[in-house]
């Protein structure tokens, strides 16, 4: 009962399917929108047997019995966990240490570790796999270096829109791809045919896939996040930290375990910070090795925190900011287009995305594109319209929250392109009522990536600007 | 997603009734009320309004000595529940609402949630800290941190004694 009572309450703030429904479609009645009084957490259940983890499809029924669970449940559980249900999965929102607030500014002022092992973990290999990847992405990946990863989108046939956003990262012989949980089913799917279609042309090279099943994805992120990792790893592993730079991996080993995990200079909050694939024996060892050897400065955080934080890093959360029918043009997501690809296509939807790469005057451009907001009075939520001065509805907001660092209400929507530059003031309606809008550059608070120095760093404040 | 949501509403109404006080409709003893005139009747107080009472929705509600005015807030329960409070939207004096109706809300990090009156009337006063300092909720939800406070028409129907409500969040 308390979980299908928090699919009801959180589902709508977490993910994409449930608050379509909740807030786009359906006009919000005041009982929906009452729901989020009735937030309840489901306890840990200390006595009941210990479920295998097991795989779970984000549109499965979400009756807590079906849920799957990540290899750091019981962790989560023994610090106080209260879960919802995410992709799938039974998910930490918050800890019962800390509130959203106090874990999000814990997570910009220290570190924080999130577990993100619902998320789904790829290998793809064989002599064919930088051709297939290209097409069914638009990441220049043959620039891409080992140890080297990218954000980048799966790409519908012909439309291109956003079938999921991912990360895909080369290794020595593979490439490494997280996709999200809530996708996951689909996203199988989709790789399923594309792969079939892939091989059915005899001119194509072999290419193999396979899903890391039960394997652990953690994030360490936060300004401290460096100093913690080093801690637990050899010197020599210790010392390669210093160079590795963002969107940059490595293999190492943790002390005082035999496992080998990969380590990328990413995540999901604008900070500085690891994520962390680890074996599937090894992942809760590695977690809470990493939590003892940080006891005063690392906290675990959830999906509630996670959500903030990405929110005020301008990042993209799938079925919410992004979705089939967006392709990466009208996403501000164009940079994951490769410099060659540009030039030569060969991906999916390429004739509908290059043509909107054009300018206008050249038949080009969207007809609306995703921005920031920054909202005065109410925060404006997903399903929120953003109108005019004569209150015509020029766009919709797809997420939103109060920003606990710049204690302004942010969101991100999608607006008539033509009104999507910087300054632009427009309304949002909130509870009925027009609130004063202003267009933001995201990210709302600059990022504090650990970028590799630039060869040629620019000397003049004029050069400085992007 | 739109079954499943609907799942949640029917166990949740199950659940509701369920919990909703079964017969406390017995007479009154309390001279107090034995006393009151039968002209009065327009706006019949019974034993239920002698305590504060709670809606399913996590509000409350408490009549003033004088049985003119509620006062209404939100539980502890759905304070402690929704967190940091950051936003809160107060009704305007003057404006009458009717039972059912959304008088403001309350804003965490994570969820907006309406404030639903259980009683009709008009809005005599609000609780205007709470704009400044959204948090007051969190501090002392069923006391400084109330939200409004409504001129009484009508009995209200279909309140929870403090009892009964506990027994709600807990069969939740």
């Amino acid at each position: 009962m308390a979980a299908k009572r928090s699919v009801a309450v959180l589902r709508p703030a977490l993910n994409g399917t449930g608050s379509h429904l909740v807030r786009a479609q359906c006009p919000p009645t005041l009982r929906q929108l009452s729901r989020p009084l009735s937030i309840q957490a489901s306890r840990p259940r200390r006595n009941s047997p210990r479920v295998p983890v097991s795989r779970r499809y984000a549109s499965s029924d979400n009756s807590s019995e079906q849920l799957g669970r990540t290899g750091l449940y019981e962790l989560h559980a023994a610090h106080g966990a209260k879960f919802v249900p995410f992709g799938g999965y039974s998910m930490p929102v918050q800890y019962s240490d800390l509130s959203i607030i106090e874990s999000h500014n814990w997570t910009r002022e220290r570190a924080s570790l999130f577990d993100v092992g619902h998320m789904v973990q790829h290998e793809f290999s064989g002599p064919g796999v930088e051709a297939f990847l290209q097409t069914i992405t638009p990441s220049s990946l043959s620039t891409l270096k080992p140890y080297n990863g990218t954000l980048s989108t799966l790409l519908h046939r012909e439309t291109g829109g956003i079938v999921d956003d991912t990360v895909i990262t080369r290794l020595p012989d593979r490439f490494y791809v997280v996709t999200n949980a809530g996708c996951r089913e689909k996203d199988l799917a989709y790789l399923n045919s594309e792969l079939e279609a892939f091989r059915s042309d005899s001119s194509n090279e072999s290419v193999e896939w396979k899903v890391l099943e039960n394997q652990g994805l953690i994030a360490l992120q936060g300004p401290l996040a460096p100093e913690i990792l080093e801690r637990v790893l050899g010197e020599a592993a210790a010392k390669t930290l210093k160079t590795l730079y963002f969107g940059q991996s490595t293999h190492a080993k943790i002390d005082s375990t035999d496992a080998e995990v990969l380590i990328s200079r990413a995540g999901y909050t604008g900070e500085d910070g690891f994520e962390i694939s680890i074996p599937p024996y090894a992942t809760e060892a590695v977690t809470q090795f990493l939590l003892d050897s940080a006891k005063d400065e690392l906290r675990l955080a959830g999906l509630g925190a996670r959500d903030t934080l990405r929110l005020e890093a301008g990042m993209c959360l799938y079925g919410h900011d992004l979705d089939d029918s967006t392709t990466p043009v009208e996403a501000a997501l164009s940079w994951v287009i490769g410099k060659d690809r540009r030039a030569n296509g060969g991906f999916h939807g390429d004739s509908i995305i290059l043509r909107q790469l054009k300018k206008k005057s050249e038949g080009g451009g969207v007809a609306r594109r995703r921005i920031g907001l920054v909202v005065e009075g109410a925060p404006a939520r997903e399903g929120a319209e953003i109108v005019d001065e004569a209150g015509e509805k020029i766009g919709n907001i797809t997420s939103g929250c109060p920003s606990p660092v710049l204690k302004k209400n942010i969101s991100m929507g999608y607006i008539k392109d033509g009104l999507h530059k910087s300054g632009t003031e427009v309304h949002v309606v909130v509870r009925g009522k027009k609130r004063k809008a202003t267009v933001t550059k995201m990210p709302f608070l600059p990022a504090k990536y650990f970028k590799e120095p630039t060869v040629a760093a620019p000397t003049t404040p004029a050069s400085k600007t992007p | 997603m739109a079954a499943r949501l609907s799942v949640a509403r029917a166990a949740r109404q199950l659940t509701s009734s369920a919990a909703r006080r079964p017969a406390t409709a017995y007479p009154v003893s309390c001279q107090r009320w034995q006393k009151a005139p039968i002209q009065s009747r327009l706006f019949t107080v019974s034993a239920q309004w002698e305590e504060k009472k709670y809606t399913e929705d996590h509000e409350w509600v408490e009549l003033s000595a004088d049985g003119k005015t509620a006062t209404l807030g939100i539980s502890t329960y759905a304070a402690k529940a929704l967190g940091d409070i950051v936003f809160c939207e107060l009704p305007q004096v003057g404006v009458e609402f009717s039972s059912g109706d959304a008088i403001g809300a309350v804003e965490s990090v994570k969820s907006a949630s309406d404030i639903l009156t259980p009683i009709s009337g008009e809005v005599v006063e609000v609780n205007s800290a709470l704009e400044e300092v959204p948090g007051g909720i969190n501090k002392d939800p069923e006391g400084e941190g109330w939200i409004a406070k409504i001129a009484v028409q009508a009995e209200p129907e279909g309140l929870m004694s403090a009892e009964e409500y506990k027994k709600h969040t807990e069969e939740a």
